[in-house]
C-alpha cells in the first residue's frame, strides 16, 4: 500500500488507546487519538481519517450520539469498540449508521481483521462491487447468479435479495431490520422468523455443512454477516461475552 | 385461685396490672350527707400541701359553704358541656384531665351516670381510664351504690338505686369510711345541711330513718373491713406467706332469663367473696331457650354481663335439660357450690316436669346446692313474664290435621264395625292419637286424644249419638286414649328436642369449621382479612370491617361490603378498642355513639387489630345469643392473623438466611476465583518484562479469559437474582444458537470436538437468543471442564411430542448419583470435583436462572453408553413456532 490509511482512535482509557495504537502500528496504519467527543469531532475535520474506532463511554458525550454526527460530517468508516455488550446497544449503533461493532474485551487480531474488511469495503464501494467470493461460493452481483463449487445454485428472488444485500457489504453485520426493510419493503411489521427460514434454506443450498455454517454467520439478536474469502475462521477468535 | 397456698398466677397478674396504674382511694359513706366530699377535699388539700399536683375533675358542692371554701385553692378542670335534649349538662372533661396529667384528681360521685353522648356511660369507667393512664384518683360513693350490696340495701330501705359501681372497682381501691353516728346525720338533715334532690324528698324521708341508717352504717363498715381483708390476703399471697384460707372452692351460679337471676348473681358474688373462691355464672341453653323473646334475651345478656362485671366467668352451655347441663358444667368446672333459684312454678307444674332443684339435689354428689327464693314479692301485681314457647302450642294447622285424622279413623271404624268388636275399635283410635302426639307435640296429641274419646263415645259407645257412658269399662278406654297421648308426646318431644339441639350444635360447629377452613385456605394477609370479614358478616348477618393499627391510627384493611372510610367517632372507638383491648362502640360500654361495634383481635402478643360490626337497622350489631359464636370467631380470626404474621416473619428470616449463605459463598468464591487468575497474570507480566516468552503471554491470555468469563457470570447471576432479566424474545433458529455457542467456546474447548446433531426440520423457537446463548456456552464450558480429554461434546436437539429437548452431551465421569438436582444450585461444586477444574460454581445456576426466565426447564442426568453427563434444556410446546402463518406474536 502506497498511502497509509489513517485511523482515528476515540477512547478515554489511556491503556486501551496504547494497546490499539500498538496493534495498528504493527499493521502500519497512521494513527490519531482522541480522548473525548469534542476532540474526536475536531480531529475528524482536521485529519480526515479513513476509519474511526469509537468507544461509546466517553466523558463528555454518549458515544451513540456521536455515531450519526460522524456519519453526517464525513464519509469515514465507523467501527464501534465498546464494553457495552447488550444487544439493543449494538443494534442501535448499527441502525444509526455504524459499520461494525466490536465488544471489549477484544482480540487485537480480530480488531485488525475488522479494520481490514472495513477498508476493503470502502475501496470497492465507489467502483461498485462486481462479485464476491465466500468459501467456495461466488456471488455475481451484475449477472445476479450464485455459483457454488463451479455449479450454479438456484435461488428464489427473496433468497437472492437477502444474499445480495449481505454480499454488498461482505464481512459486515447487517441487522435484521436492514435486511427485512430491503427484502419485504411493503411489510409494516417485520417478522424475524421469515428471515430465519430464508437463511436456513439459503444455508441448505450454499453451506457444505448447514449444521455448522461457514458462509452466512449469525450475530446473536442483531443480524447476519457474510464471511468473505479474506477471513479465515482463525482470525476472528470470538470471545464469549 | 388454685387449690394451694402459694401465690396464684392471678395474684401476680393483678399486681402486674397495678404497676404503672394510678391508685384509687374511695371515700365510702353510709348515706348522703355524711361528709364524703368534704373529707375528700380536705385530704386532697393535705396532699397538695405535701407537694402533689392535685386538680379537681368534678366536685358537687351543692352550695354548701364550707365545701366551697375547700374547693377554692384547688385547680379545677372546667367541665365539658354535653348537649342533651336541649339541656346543657356539664360532665367531667376526661380528655382535658388526661392532657393536663396531674398527679391526683378528685372525682366526686363515683356512681354517677354520664349524659348520653359521653365517651363512657358511667363515671367509674372514666375513672378507670384515668387510673389506666397512671393518674391517682380520689372519689366518693355511698354504700347503696355498691353493686353486690344493691339488693341488700333495697331490701330494707325499699329504695333501689339504679346507679351502681362494680365491686371490682372497690377491690383494688383504698377505702376510707366517712362515718358519723346516725343521730348526728339525722340532725344535719333537719338543719338542711344534706343536699337531697327535690324529686326524691318524699322517698328519702323514709330512707333516713334511724334503723335504716344504722343498717347502712354497718354495711359500709363491713364492706370496708372486707376490702382491708382482701387486700391483706393479696399481700400475704404475693409475699408467699403461707396463709390459711379456704381453698379449692368453686361456685357456679345457674342463671335464667328471668329478672330475678340478677339477684342470684349478686348472691353468688357475696358467697364467692366470703369464700374467696372463683365463680362462674352459667346459662343452660335448652330447647326452651329458642322460644325466648328479645326482651328475655336482653335480660339474660344483662344478667351475664352483670356477673362478668362482678368478676365471674360466664358461659352458655347447650344441653338437653337444665339439670343435665348444670351437672355437666359443674363437673367440668369442679364446682363445690351451686347457687340456684327456687322455682316459683305451681306445684302441679313441678309434679309433671319434676323440679329442677329436686332433681339436682338428688343427682349431684359432693356439691353443696344453695337454693335461693325465686320470685321475690317485690313486684306484686306486675304480670309475670311467662315463658311462652311458640312451638309449644303449635300451629293451628296441627290441630286441624289431628282432627282430620280422627275423623278419617272414625269413618274407617264405622266401616269396620261389622267385622270387629267395640273394644278393638278403641285400639284403632290409638293410631291418630299416637301420630298426632309424635308429630305435632303434646298439646296436639292431647287434643287428638280428646277428640278420639269424644268420637268413640259419640259414635260407638252405647248409647250412640250421645256423650253419656253407660259402661264403666268404657271410661277406661277413654282414659287410656288420653294416657297414650301424654306418654307418646313426651317421648317424641324429648327425641325431637335432642335432635333439634344436636342440629343446632351441628350448625354452629359447621359454621366454625367452615370459618376456620376459609381462614386456613387464605394464601396471604389481604385475602385472609377479607375472608374474616366476609365469613363473620355472613354468619352473624352484619356488615364487617377489619382495621389494623398503623402510624396514623387504625387503618381500614378489609370490609364487607366494601367501605371507604369510617367516621371520626368510629375511628376513635376502634382506636379505643385497640388501646384498651376491650370492645367499644354500639352495644358496648364505651363510645356508644359509634354506629359500629369494635371487638379487639387479641393474641398472646397483644392486639393485632379490631373487627368492626354494624347493622343497617338501628339494632345492636350482635344479639346476645350470638355473643359466644362471635367470641369463637374472633378467637379463630386472631389465631389465623397471628399465624399469618408469624409465617411471613419466618419466611423473611429464611430469605435473609439464604441471602447470607449466598453472600458468604460468593465472597469465598470471589476471593478464590478472582485472585487466582490475577496472581497468575501479575507474576507472568512481571516475568515477561525480564524474559519475554510466548508461553508466558499465553498464560496471561488464558487467565485473562478466565477472569473475563467469571466477571460475566457474576454479572449474569446478579441479574438472575435481581429477577430483572431484560428479555428480547424472538424467533430463533437452534442451528444458529448451536453454531454461535460452538464458535464462542472454541478457545476453552481445546481438545474437544463439538458435534452438532440437530434434526434438519427442527422448528424455530421463541426465546431470547442471547440468554439461550449464555445457557449453551455455560453448558459447553462445563462439559469441556469435566469431560475426558479428547472426547467429543455433542449438541443434540430433537422434537419430542410436546417439547424440543436441547442437550449437551459429554463423555466422562458424569454426575455423582443423587446430585442431579443439586448441580444447579448457586456455588455448588460437587464433591469429588476439585478446584483444579476451575469451576466458578455459577455457570449451571445461571443456566437454570436464564432458562427459567424464558419459560424453559433444565435437568441433568447421566448417559450410560458412552458414560457421561447429559444436560437438557426443555423448550415447551408453547414456545415452539409450528406454523409460520400464525402471526401470533405481539
Amino acid at each position: 500500500m502506497k498511502v497509509r490509511h489513517k485511523v482515528l482512535v476515540v477512547d478515554d482509557e489511556l491503556h486501551i488507546r496504547r494497546l490499539i495504537h500498538a496493534a495498528l502500528a504493527r499493521a502500519d496504519y497512521a494513527i490519531v487519538e482522541a480522548e473525548s467527543a469534542r476532540e474526536a469531532l475536531e480531529l475528524l475535520r482536521e485529519e480526515r481519517p479513513d476509519i474511526v474506532l469509537l468507544d461509546l463511554g466517553l466523558p463528555d458525550r454518549d458515544g451513540l450520539e456521536l455515531v450519526p454526527l460522524v456519519k453526517q460530517q464525513s464519509d469515514t468508516t465507523l467501527i464501534v469498540v465498546s464494553a457495552r455488550d447488550a444487544t439493543d446497544q449494538k443494534v442501535a449503533a448499527l441502525d444509526l449508521g455504524a459499520d461494525d461493532y466490536l465488544t471489549k474485551p477484544f482480540d487485537t487480531d480480530e480488531l485488525l481483521a475488522r479494520v481490514r474488511v472495513a477498508l476493503r469495503n470502502r475501496m470497492t464501494r465507489d467502483g461498485g462491487m462486481l462479485s464476491v467470493t465466500a468459501g467456495d461460493v461466488t456471488i455475481d452481483l451484475i449477472a445476479r447468479t450464485v455459483v457454488k463449487a463451479g455449479r450454479e445454485v438456484h435461488l428464489t428472488p427473496k433468497e437472492y435479495a437477502v444474499l445480495a444485500q449481505l454480499a454488498r457489504h461482505p464481512g459486515r453485520v447487517i441487522t435484521h431490520n436492514q435486511i427485512m426493510a430491503q427484502v419485504w419493503p411493503h411489510e409494516v411489521e417485520h417478522h424475524v422468523e421469515y428471515l430465519r427460514v430464508l437463511i436456513r434454506t439459503l444455508r441448505q443450498k450454499l453451506e457444505s455443512d448447514p449444521q455448522q455454517p461457514q458462509i452466512i454467520s449469525n450475530e446473536l439478536g442483531i443480524g447476519y454477516r457474510l464471511r468473505s474469502v479474506s477471513e479465515t475462521p482463525g482470525d476472528e477468535l470470538g470471545r464469549a461475552p | 385461685m388454685t387449690g394451694n397456698d402459694r401465690p396464684s398466677p392471678e395474684t401476680f397478674l393483678r399486681q402486674a396490672a397495678q404497676e404503672g396504674r394510678g391508685r384509687l382511694k374511695v371515700f365510702l359513706g353510709a348515706a348522703p350527707g355524711v361528709g364524703k366530699t368534704w373529707e375528700m377535699l380536705t385530704d386532697g388539700r393535705q396532699r397538695r400541701e405535701a407537694g402533689v399536683d392535685v386538680v379537681i375533675g368534678v366536685v358537687e358542692t351543692h352550695g354548701r359553704r364550707e365545701t366551697e371554701a375547700l374547693v377554692h385553692g384547688h385547680e379545677i378542670i372546667p367541665r365539658r358541656d354535653v348537649d342533651h335534649q336541649g339541656h346543657s349538662l356539664g360532665e367531667m372533661d376526661i380528655d382535658a384531665i388526661l392532657e393536663r396529667r396531674p398527679g391526683l384528681v378528685l372525682v366526686d360521685e363515683l356512681a354517677h351516670t354520664n349524659a348520653p353522648g359521653s365517651r363512657h356511660p358511667k363515671r367509674y369507667q372514666d375513672v378507670e381510664e384515668l387510673l389506666g393512664a397512671g393518674i391517682d384518683v380520689y372519689s366518693t360513693i355511698n354504700i347503696q351504690h355498691v353493686e353486690s350490696l344493691n339488693d341488700v340495701v333495697a331490701s330494707f330501705t325499699r329504695v333501689r338505686v339504679r346507679e351502681t359501681v362494680p365491686d371490682s372497682i372497690l377491690e383494688n381501691a383504698e377505702i376510707e369510711v366517712v362515718d358519723i353516728p346516725p343521730d348526728e346525720l339525722i340532725e344535719r338533715l333537719r338543719d338542711g345541711k344534706v343536699y337531697i334532690p327535690q324529686e326524691a324528698t318524699r322517698a328519702l324521708t323514709h330512707f333516713f330513718s334511724k334503723s335504716n341508717l344504722t343498717a347502712l352504717r354497718e354495711l359500709a363498715l363491713r364492706r370496708a373491713a372486707q376490702a382491708v381483708d382482701a387486700q391483706m390476703l393479696d399481700h400475704v399471697r404475693s409475699h408467699a406467706l403461707a396463709g390459711s384460707f379456704a381453698v379449692g372452692e368453686r361456685i357456679v351460679v345457674a342463671v335464667s332469663e328471668l329478672p330475678v337471676a340478677a339477684e342470684l348473681v349478686r348472691a353468688g358474688k357475696r358467697l364467692a367473696d366470703a369464700l374467696r373462691a372463683p365463680w362462674s355464672a352459667v346459662y343452660i341453653e335448652t330447647r326452651r331457650s329458642r322460644g325466648m323473646t328479645d326482651e328475655d334475651r336482653r335480660q339474660l345478656a344483662d344478667t351475664l354481663a352483670l356477673a362478668s362485671r362482678l368478676g365471674a366467668s360466664t358461659a352458655t352451655v347447650p344441653a338437653a335439660s337444665v339439670v343435665e347441663g348444670l351437672r355437666a358444667f359443674a363437673g367440668d368446672a369442679r364446682a363445690t357450690q351451686i347457687v340456684i333459684g327456687k322455682s316459683s312454678r305451681p306445684w302441679w307444674f313441678e309434679l309433671r316436669h319434676g323440679s329442677v332443684v329436686d332433681q339436682l339435689v338428688r343427682t349431684i354428689d359432693d356439691v353443696a346446692v344453695h337454693v335461693l327464693p325465686g320470685e321475690p314479692a317485690a313486684k306484686p301485681g306486675q304480670p309475670r313474664v311467662r315463658i311462652t314457647v311458640p312451638g309449644r302450642w303449635g300451629r293451628p294447622a296441627d290441630y286441624i290435621w289431628s282432627l282430620v285424622m280422627v275423623a278419617a279413623m272414625t269413618a274407617l271404624a264405622r266401616l269396620l264395625l261389622a267385622a270387629i268388636d267395640l273394644g278393638n275399635i278403641a285400639l284403632l283410635f290409638l293410631v291418630p292419637v299416637m301420630f298426632a302426639a309424635a308429630t305435632f307435640g303434646l298439646r296436639a296429641g292431647l287434643f287428638a286424644g280428646l277428640a278420639s274419646s269424644l268420637a268413640y263415645n259419640f259414635f260407638f259407645l252405647p248409647p250412640t249419638g250421645t256423650l253419656t257412658v253407660n259402661n264403666p269399662e268404657n271410661v277406661v278406654s277413654i282414659l287410656v286414649l288420653l294416657g297414650v297421648a301424654v306418654v307418646t308426646s313426651q317421648f317424641a318431644a324429648r327425641v325431637r328436642a335432642q335432635a333439634d339441639l344436636a342440629q343446632w350444635s351441628a350448625r354452629q360447629n359447621a359454621a366454625l369449621a367452615s370459618f376456620s377452613r376459609q381462614l386456613i385456605a387464605a394464601p396471604d394477609q389481604d385475602t385472609l382479612m377479607h375472608a374474616i370479614c366476609a365469613e363473620v358478616g355472613r354468619l352473624l348477618d352484619v356488615r364487617t370491617a377489619l382495621l389494623l393499627p398503623s402510624a396514623d391510627g387504625p387503618m381500614l384493611r378489609a370490609a364487607v361490603p366494601p367501605e371507604d372510610r369510617l367516621e371520626q367517632i368510629e375511628r376513635a372507638a376502634a382506636q379505643w378498642a385497640m388501646d384498651n383491648e376491650q370492645p367499644a362502640g354500639r352495644g358496648s360500654s364505651t363510645l356508644t355513639a359509634s354506629d359500629w361495634l369494635f371487638h379487639p383481635l387479641r393474641t398472646t402478643r397483644g392486639v393485632l387489630g379490631v373487627l368492626g360490626l354494624t347493622r343497617d337497622d338501628a339494632r345492636e350489631p350482635v344479639r346476645s345469643d350470638q355473643v359466644p359464636l362471635l367470641m369463637s370467631l374472633l378467637d379463630q380470626a386472631s389465631i389465623a392473623l397471628d399465624r399469618m404474621e408469624l409465617e411471613e416473619a419466618s419466611l423473611r428470616t429464611r430469605q435473609v438466611d439464604e441471602r447470607d449463605r449466598l453472600r458468604s459463598a460468593l465472597l469465598s468464591s470471589v476471593s478464590h476465583d478472582l485472585r487466582t487468575p490475577l496472581t497468575t497474570i501479575l507474576s507472568a507480566a512481571q516475568e515477561i518484562r525480564r524474559n519475554p516468552s510466548a508461553q508466558l503471554a499465553e498464560t496471561i491470555e488464558t487467565e485473562a479469559l478466565r477472569l473475563n468469563r467469571f466477571v460475566s457470570n457474576l454479572l449474569d447471576m446478579a441479574r438472575v437474582e435481581a429477577g430483572a432479566l431484560p428479555m428480547k424474545v424472538e424467533a430463533t433458529d437452534l442451528f444458529d444458537a448451536a453454531a454461535s455457542a460452538a464458535h464462542d467456546t472454541r478457545a476453552s474447548l481445546l481438545g474437544h470436538e463439538v458435534k452438532v446433531d440437530i434434526s434438519p426440520n427442527i422448528p424455530l423457537v421463541r426465546v431470547d437468543p442471547v440468554l439461550l446463548h449464555h445457557c449453551l456456552i455455560n453448558l459447553l464450558d462445563n462439559a469441556g471442564r469435566y469431560a475426558d480429554p479428547g472426547t467429543p461434546i455433542t449438541i443434540h436437539a430433537r422434537r419430542a411430542a410436546d417439547a424440543i429437548s436441547l442437550s449437551i452431551i459429554d463423555q466422562g465421569p458424569g454426575i455423582a448419583p443423587g446430585n442431579e438436582k443439586r448441580v444447579f444450585e448457586t456455588f455448588t461444586r460437587l464433591e469429588g470435583s476439585d478446584r483444579a477444574k476451575h469451576g466458578t460454581g455459577l455457570g449451571l445456576a445461571i443456566v437454570k436462572g436464564f432458562a427459567e426466565a424464558m419459560g424453559l426447564s433444565v435437568d441433568a442426568s447421566n448417559n450410560e453408553d458412552p458414560r457421561g453427563a447429559c444436560f437438557t434444556i426443555r423448550i415447551p410446546e408453547t414456545l415452539i413456532i409450528t406454523h409460520l402463518d400464525d402471526k401470533d406474536q405481539p
